[in-house]
């Protein structure tokens, strides 16, 4: 009898660990995806729509596309999980019964939980948010600009970072940034978690003259009084607020009691299994592993989720393991980046920002629909 | 005025990646009172240097900063 295998998602995890199901089992299993909506987004290019280098055309395809033709793919809302009748039940009635289970659901974003930032602060985690942001910074003629994290975990680490060191430099070119104060709030003392990154970037900051306001946590925004306010009881005023939003899992992960209190699933750190059940695996933002929540992570899980689940049909000992291994890249202005290259054993020591690895981001963002789904790229 | 501490508060931040170890130590501080004490234990080794700044930058003292067995552990009196 086939082996069912059921992928909840149909982002970067979800679809290479479907195609990659599919090569290594061939007629042995069936593999379905099911998505609520069929479409695929290439998030990173939000920051770039934002900020007004790129349309938001490219960020989206048909996820059917992407999949091998022997994946199915199922345009439903699961909105139950039952691990032991080992069944997902859809908001529309039906349901899909597995043998084993993939969670490659992602996060979600909940700018709701931060009082007063819906409406008056800005961000560029969905596409509809980076259109708008497009748009006030198009209108903005100088002022003070305020960019902060409003919670941890949230998506791309590196994404505030370079949205300041972006904007810094495009302020510039429009003739606007001697008009302008640019500040980052940080949670911490540094620009950046990962100390070697916080090294690089903060003699950048201080060379072009960004501000960063360090253990400023965010807690509420005050539109009337065009204000932000701080865990640690501090106040910054801004004329334009762009934040990145809390994040956290699907409520599918709730209403199934499969996570923890911030809908992240309990994962194993090296065999991506779910730590009460064996059948569940988990790719990606799902996890509650402390490690970026990023779509080089999913890249790098999903070969591995495949190839466990692949073993476990055949009868054999699942080998390969998650190491912790993260790439990306940092984009730091003027056309030059760097790169962080890390795993759960090894820090990251990124190079010199440099015009090489701004074109290896871009070279990265444009190929990304003919390689990475497919499993193209390592 | 003086205030009886009848009490040590505690705060576990266990397996708490950085910098979530701060935020919530930040958010329970503000619960206390001018010269109350908090016991934090938290295990992210980024911390011992995160809790120095942060009393440094806020104007709270720390008391003490130690490790016993992998757990750091910081006492930090609220100003």
């Amino acid at each position: 009898m086939k082996a069912k295998i059921v992928v909840l998602g149909g982002g970067v995890g979800g679809t290479l660990a479907a195609n990659t199901l599919v090569d290594r089992l061939g007629d042995a299993a069936s593999v379905t995806v099911v998505d609520p909506t069929g479409m695929h987004a290439y998030q990173p290019g939000y920051l770039y729509v934002a900020l007004g280098q790129a349309n938001g055309r490219w960020l989206g395809r048909d996820e059917r596309t992407l999949l091998h033709k022997r994946v199915d793919l199922v345009i439903e809302t699961a909105d139950r999980i039952d691990p032991v009748a080992r069944t997902v039940r859809f908001a529309s009635g039906g349901s899909i019964d597995y043998d084993y289970l993939v969670l490659a659901t992602g996060s979600r974003t909940v700018p709701e939980q931060i009082p007063g930032f819906v409406g008056a602060g800005q961000e560029f985690y969905t596409l509809a948010g980076a259109l708008r942001l497009r748009e006030e910074l198009r209108r903005f003629k100088g002022g003070r600009v305020l960019v902060g994290v409003t919670g941890i975990p949230y998506k791309c680490p590196p994404a505030p970072v370079e949205f300041v060191l972006m904007l810094e430099d495009q302020l510039r070119g429009r003739g606007l940034r001697s008009r302008s104060e640019v500040t980052l709030l940080s949670p911490l003392n540094r620009a950046f978690t990962v100390e070697a990154a916080s090294k690089l970037v903060q003699p950048i900051f201080e060379r072009r003259g960004i501000k960063l306001s360090t253990f400023f946590n965010v807690e509420a925004v005050d539109p009337a009084k065009g204000t932000v306010s701080s865990i640690e009881g501090e106040e910054a005023a801004y004329d334009l607020l762009v934040l990145v939003p809390p994040h956290r899992g699907q409520a599918l992960i709730d209403a199934s009691g499969l996570g923890d209190q911030g809908g992240w699933v309990p994962t194993d750190r090296n065999t991506l299994q779910h730590k009460t059940h064996d059948r569940i695996f988990v790719i990606g933002d799902a996890t509650d592993l402390p490690i970026s929540k990023s779509g080089s992570v999913a890249h790098f899980q999903a070969p591995i989720v495949a190839s466990r689940i692949a073993a476990l049909v055949k009868g054999q000992v699942p080998q390969q393991t998650y190491d912790g291994r993260v790439m990306c890249f940092l984009e730091t202005g003027g056309r030059r980046a760097t790169t962080l290259r890390f795993d759960y054993a090894h820090p990251p020591v990124p190079p010199r920002p440099a015009v090489l690895w701004h074109a290896a981001k871009w070279m990265f963002n444009r190929m990304y629909w003919h390689t990475v789904p497919q499993g193209r790229v390592p | 005025m003086t205030r009886v501490i009848d009490e040590i508060q505690q705060l576990d931040v266990k397996g708490l990646q950085c910098p979530m170890p701060i935020v919530k130590t930040a958010k329970a501080m503000r619960e206390l009172a001018s010269g109350d004490v908090l016991q934090v234990f938290a295990t992210d080794p980024g911390s011992v240097k995160d809790f120095a700044a942060w009393a440094k930058a806020t104007g709270n003292e720390l008391l003490e900063s130690n490790a016993i067995d992998g757990v750091f552990r910081f006492v930090l009196r609220k100003r």
